[in-house]
């Protein structure tokens, strides 16, 4: 296999979604169980460390792994149903857009533009702020905000597969135009979708973050990464590791999404992979 | 009744005109070659028959009537009145479908086949552009074919709902010269065989010679001469056409005897078209 980074990628995304799907039985303990005697304990490595908790605990005694094993299901959760929403939405106008041209491309390439003169971190945001948080909140804010990254890319596309032969030879046979776009466009726009969708992921799960980081997102007594981040700040000179262990997870995670979105890129890419 | 009437058809892309007051007559099962040099009209010609324009070509006046249906401003029997074999075979098959679903597509739209009704035609036809194994080569896809075989199934594909009228826009240029004979002649026999009328836009006068009945030759936008081919071969009429003969190499004729057409017969001709444009306005 010529594409490494495809491998790696794949193994971070497959490990996660274990992780996720596993959770209850991953978990040494449960996440939000508190036990104030063995607050602040530190991970395996260190002096004064309790092999019940290999992690350490927070400054209420509650079980870091678990938590962060908790927040990988939150973390998974936005980065496929809000990454994949995002996409359907985004790709349906982008080929809109791009095949049927005239007024549908003036309409939706303006709105396009507007969209994207918003900070998008600051618009999902407000959009929380505005709907309420929550979990279904967090992820109509991210389709909301980062449906444009697909639309614009699949809108080039498009436009790109509208001048090729083929497309001409179907027009010429009396195909439909909305069966040329279903059957003919929509196929070969399809690689470079899972490449779009692949780093969308990697995007959702850090708007996440903010958005739980802020507050904004699912509820406290659930643990996301961005909340156990928050939490870690305020007692950071006595407890780093509770700030630390999530900001690792998500590195991990970005990185690998991005690796197999880019080694996917590659690897579809006829051009590229010459 | 004509297979296809083009009649003083003139089009316009802006400003610029591109067609000045083209006319065709193409009567049933014949073949009309329509020759020039590139930028001269001809593949817009074809365009324009076909309705498939650049989005901002206009047709300023004239008309265009297909089996004895003016199509002018209408719609274009696509598929099943008439078809296209286009230039690049390489380009012109999707390369995410199978062969036999992209010869499949315009039976099942025109002419209501089902599914297994469709399979038993797809691998006739296939066999009639005499390709070996069609059960093999309806379930490839394209990358997997040369282009000789390409192009096989793109006259298959056009010739796969019988329509009285066919489009050749340059079909044989992407091939190599040894394919190209062949192609040509699948093209003629099946065209004798269906009665089908072909309009057979090329540059090659050897091409137009092995297959048209009637020659148009293009220049600028305007037909400067129309003739049967025997005619125009034996003593062309207008000074370009002959010029265009010197500027086509023979095996039976040195390599030096060839002549560019004349830079003053093109500011001639170029003038003749500005004042065709003039008195038009």
């Amino acid at each position: 296999m010529a594409e490494p980074r495809i491998w790696a990628g794949g193994a971070v995304l497959a490990t996660l979604v274990a992780v996720a799907l596993l959770a209850p039985w991953l978990a040494p303990h449960d996440p939000l169980a508190q036990d104030l005697l063995a607050g602040q304990l530190p991970p395996f490595w260190l002096a004064g460390a309790d092999p019940l908790y290999p992690l350490g605990t927070d400054s209420l005694g509650r079980d870091l792994l678990s938590r962060l094993i908790y927040g990988a299901r939150v973390a998974l959760t936005v980065a496929v149903v809000a990454s994949a929403l995002a996409a359907l939405l985004g790709t349906a106008l982008g080929l809109v857009a791009g095949w049927f041209g005239g007024w549908a491309d003036m309409a939706i390439s303006r709105l396009i533009d507007i969209w994207m003169a918003f900070p998008p971190v600051l618009l999902s945001i407000v959009l929380v702020a505005v709907i309420g948080a929550g979990l279904p909140a967090v992820i109509i804010a991210i389709v909301i905000v980062d449906w444009t990254r697909f639309a614009r890319v699949i809108r080039a596309e498009a436009i790109q597969q509208r001048g090729r032969d083929y497309i001409t030879s179907a027009v010429t046979i009396g195909l439909g135009r909305w069966a040329i776009l279903l059957r003919e466009i929509l196929p070969n726009v399809l690689p470079l979708l899972l490449v779009l969708l692949t780093l969308e992921m990697g995007v959702a799960v850090i708007v996440e973050a903010i958005l739980s980081f802020v507050g904004l997102s699912v509820s406290s007594d659930s643990p996301t990464w961005g909340g156990l981040i928050a939490e870690g700040r305020q007692y950071i000179h006595q407890a780093w590791w509770v700030m630390v262990a999530p900001i690792c997870c998500l590195i991990v995670v970005v990185v690998g999404l991005n690796a197999l979105g880019d080694g996917l890129k590659n690897a579809l890419d006829p051009v590229l992979r010459r | 009744m004509s297979a296809l009437t083009v009649d003083d058809l003139h089009l316009a892309i802006g400003k610029t005109s591109v067609l000045r007051g083209v006319s065709l007559d193409l009567p049933a099962g014949s073949v009309h070659g329509l020759v020039g040099e590139s930028g001269a009209g001809k593949t817009m010609v074809a365009r324009a028959v076909l309705g498939i324009t650049p989005r901002r070509a206009r047709i300023t006046a004239g008309r265009i009537a297909i089996a004895g249906q003016d199509v002018t401003a209408g719609k274009r029997p696509l598929g099943k009145g008439v078809a296209l074999i286009p230039q690049d075979p390489i380009s012109a098959l999707n390369p995410v479908h199978r062969i036999g679903r992209q010869i499949g597509d315009a039976l099942r739209l025109h002419l209501g086949l089902d599914r297994k009704a469709t399979d038993t035609r797809v691998l006739e036809l296939l066999d009639h552009v005499h390709i070996r194994e069609p059960e093999r080569v309806a379930r490839q896809y394209p990358h997997e074919l040369s282009g000789g075989m390409r192009q096989r199934v793109l006259i298959a594909a056009a010739f796969a709902c019988r329509p009285p009228l066919i489009i050749a826009d340059e079909p044989t240029t992407a091939l190599d010269v040894t394919v190209q004979r062949q192609i040509l002649r699948l093209i003629r026999e099946l065209q004798r065989e269906a009665g089908t009328a072909i309009l057979f836009v090329t540059h090659d006068l050897g091409v137009v010679a092995k297959v048209c009945d009637q020659v148009s030759v293009m220049h600028a936008g305007r037909i400067v001469e129309q003739a049967p081919v025997e005619t125009i071969f034996a003593a062309p009429a207008h000074a370009y056409t002959a010029a265009l003969f010197q500027a086509t190499p023979r095996y039976d004729r040195p390599a030096d005897a060839l002549r560019p057409v004349p830079a003053n017969l093109h500011d001639d001709l170029l003038a003749e078209a500005a004042a065709y444009d003039r008195a038009r306005r």
